[in-house]
């Protein structure tokens, strides 16, 4: 059993997924799904801990030895990931019973939960699996059931967002499909390790270089790395909340994990950043990304929109991130996947209780809400807190270190911008403390009760983790540092 | 260049720029899903195409042959068709919805009507 640790936290979602479509009862269903998610979550803890204690785990499948077979392989880079994938689902599933009632009608409710599992063992076999098309198949496993669940949204910009998202996400895993193939045409190789000590060899050849181009459009156009970004904003807005907690907190760092992946472990780190100019690329476009979703952001009535925002944004740090190009930069990267992970974990689950209660997410309709929803609002100003980067909150630790990185470098401009990015941040946070706190109740908020505990119960969950990790950085900073030296070790 | 040998490459792309073209520059929404459909069928031929080997055979232990082609591209579309049919199918499914509640799958139209509200 211990053995196959490496598998099961991908098999058990996706066989418990069939196993609900028989059982068919809602109550039934959610509970066979919490079940399997936090069996997941219990294999990634257990995964992490072997990981730490003996170094980077390699499953075969069906005893297929690795270059020609498929092969699992769990590393420091994947295994916190794993962790934060099944975590937040579990935490966001625990909320979605209550939360869909209002947002879903009841005979889709076990659908529901069904299309989470499918998403969630996309998701998980994306990071686990050490096999360059098992990506991809993964990848559209996650992307499918993620445009059915964004379908399931109340409005019917919902269906609108959610072909779009299709159209954008087919197009990325169609480019990311030429890459795979035009590199398994120059080496013959599927597997990851086995790409990597290959490609050196031919990495002077053009049809490598089209490989990568193609390979990292496509995982940017999953990633919504702006100008690519487009889909996101309507896809996360008008999905139901707890589904926009779920995609929000994973997907998009599941997308940059495949680009960190390949660009570190596969095509190394030379080819990436001397062969072409991605750093320079990078760093433009993550900048711009952060000004212009930020500002954007600043102008949106709809709450969910303006969090969808920010998270675009956001995923522009990531990629500075990236761009930085060094040791410290792509330890920051990793510990903002998890950070940002954590606090749109919480910002979203929150706004789940405000749409549970108010039955929708604007902002011109929350005055003085606060004062009826006293915890839920709490919970709300201190994921703001955490998204702009105050110290005490997880969301400083990784802007200190990527503001670190930059300054390793003695880029002065670039630190600064990432500091004003915040800045920017705080203005959009602002104006909702501002209508919530300040503003006095008016008849439709005046009526409104605190959220259900089922709701208000998880997202304090992981409130409290955001505010854990932020103090106590040992477990999360320690992990992402060795994973980010034996990622440049490695080299 | 060989531009015979290479045949099916330029295939390949001539596809792959139609399909993608009629994704972007169409506003049917059924006519994007052709165009979609186009565009993944195009990287299909490319994988089948890199797994044959001229004058080789398929690959069955046969006395005296030698030669074979590379079997595993084609094992990899059939996952790939599939999800292709998938995506497709899904796809038309909203089709059918917006169709019913915008009543309209043209995307300027629907744009409009949700400016309107």
């Amino acid at each position: 059993m211990l053995a196959h640790l490496p598998v099961l936290h991908v098999i058990i979602p996706m066989m418990a997924a069939p196993a609900c479509l028989i059982l068919r009862r809602r109550d039934l269903v959610w509970f066979v799904a919490l079940a399997a998610t936090l069996m997941s979550f219990a294999v990634s803890i257990g995964l992490l801990l072997q990981v730490l204690e003996s170094g980077p785990i390699s499953y075969e499948f069906g005893g297929w030895e690795a270059p020609w077979g498929i092969e699992y392989r769990i590393d420091l880079l994947n295994a916190p990931l794993l962790l934060l994938v099944s975590g937040i689902s579990a935490v966001a599933l625990f909320a979605a019973r209550k939360s869909i009632e209002a947002e879903i009608p009841k005979d889709r409710h076990a659908l529901f939960y069904i299309a989470w599992l499918l998403c969630m063992a996309g998701l998980l076999g994306i990071l686990a699996t050490g096999d360059a098309f098992n990506v991809f198949v993964f990848l559209e496993i996650s992307s499918l059931s993620a445009y059915t669940l964004i379908a399931l949204g109340k409005n019917r910009k919902a269906l609108w967002a959610s072909y779009q998202y299709l159209i954008a996400g087919t197009i990325g895993a169609t480019f990311i499909l030429i890459g795979i193939g035009l590199m398994y045409m120059m080496t013959g190789t599927l597997n990851m390790a086995d790409l990597s000590e290959r490609l050196p060899e031919v990495s002077s050849s053009r049809t490598v270089f089209t490989a990568f181009a193609f390979f990292i459009v496509g995982v940017c156009l999953k990633l919504a790395l702006f100008p690519l970004h487009v889909w996101l904003p309507n896809a996360y807005a008008y999905a139901p909340s707890v589904v926009t907690a779920f995609l929000a907190a994973t997907a998009t760092k599941v997308a940059v994990y495949i680009l960190i992946r390949f660009k570190y472990g596969i095509f190394g780190f030379d080819f990436a950043f001397s062969s072409l100019p991605l750093q320079s690329i990078f760093l433009t476009l993550g900048l711009a990304g952060i000004f212009v979703a930020s500002i954007a952001a600043i102008f949106q009535d709809n709450l969910k929109k303006l969090l969808a925002y920010s998270s675009v944004a956001q995923i522009g740090y990531l990629i500075v991130g990236l761009g930085l190009a060094n040791e410290t930069g792509l330890m920051a990267t990793l510990l903002h996947m998890l950070n940002h992970g954590l606090m749109k974990g919480a910002l979203f689950l929150a706004l789940a209780a405000i749409v549970y209660r108010l039955g929708e997410a604007k902002l011109s309709e929350m005055h003085g809400l606060a004062s009826r929803m006293p915890w839920t609002m709490a919970a709300f100003l201190i994921g703001g807190l955490s998204l702009i980067g105050v110290p005490l909150t997880v969301g400083f630790v990784s802007k200190w270190y990527l503001v670190t990185a930059a300054l390793e470098h003695d880029w002065w401009p670039v630190a600064g911008l990432i500091l004003l990015g915040s800045v920017v941040s705080v203005i959009y946070v602002w104006k909702v403390v501002e209508v919530v706190y300040f503003k006095a109740a008016n008849e439709r908020t005046a009526e409104v009760r605190e959220a259900p505990l089922s709701i208000l119960a998880p997202t304090w969950v992981l409130v409290a983790a955001n505010l854990y990790f932020g103090i106590n950085t040992e477990l999360t900073v320690g992990i992402t540092r060795m994973a980010a030296v034996s990622i440049f070790g490695g080299l | 260049m060989n531009f015979v040998g290479l045949f099916n490459y330029w295939i390949v792309m001539v596809l792959m720029m139609i399909g993608f073209y009629i994704v972007i520059a169409q506003g049917n929404l059924v006519k994007k899903l052709v165009g979609l459909t186009l565009f993944q069928t195009s990287v299909f031929i490319m994988y089948i195409t890199m797994g044959k080997i001229e004058g080789a055979t398929a690959p069955i232990l046969v006395e005296g042959e030698a030669l074979y082609s590379n079997p595993l591209p084609h094992v990899l579309i059939l996952t790939a068709i599939v999800v292709g049919i998938a995506t497709t199918a899904l796809g038309l499914a909203l089709v059918v919805r917006i169709k019913e509640s915008y009543d309209s799958i043209e995307e300027d139209e629907i744009n409009r009507k949700d400016q309107e509200c």
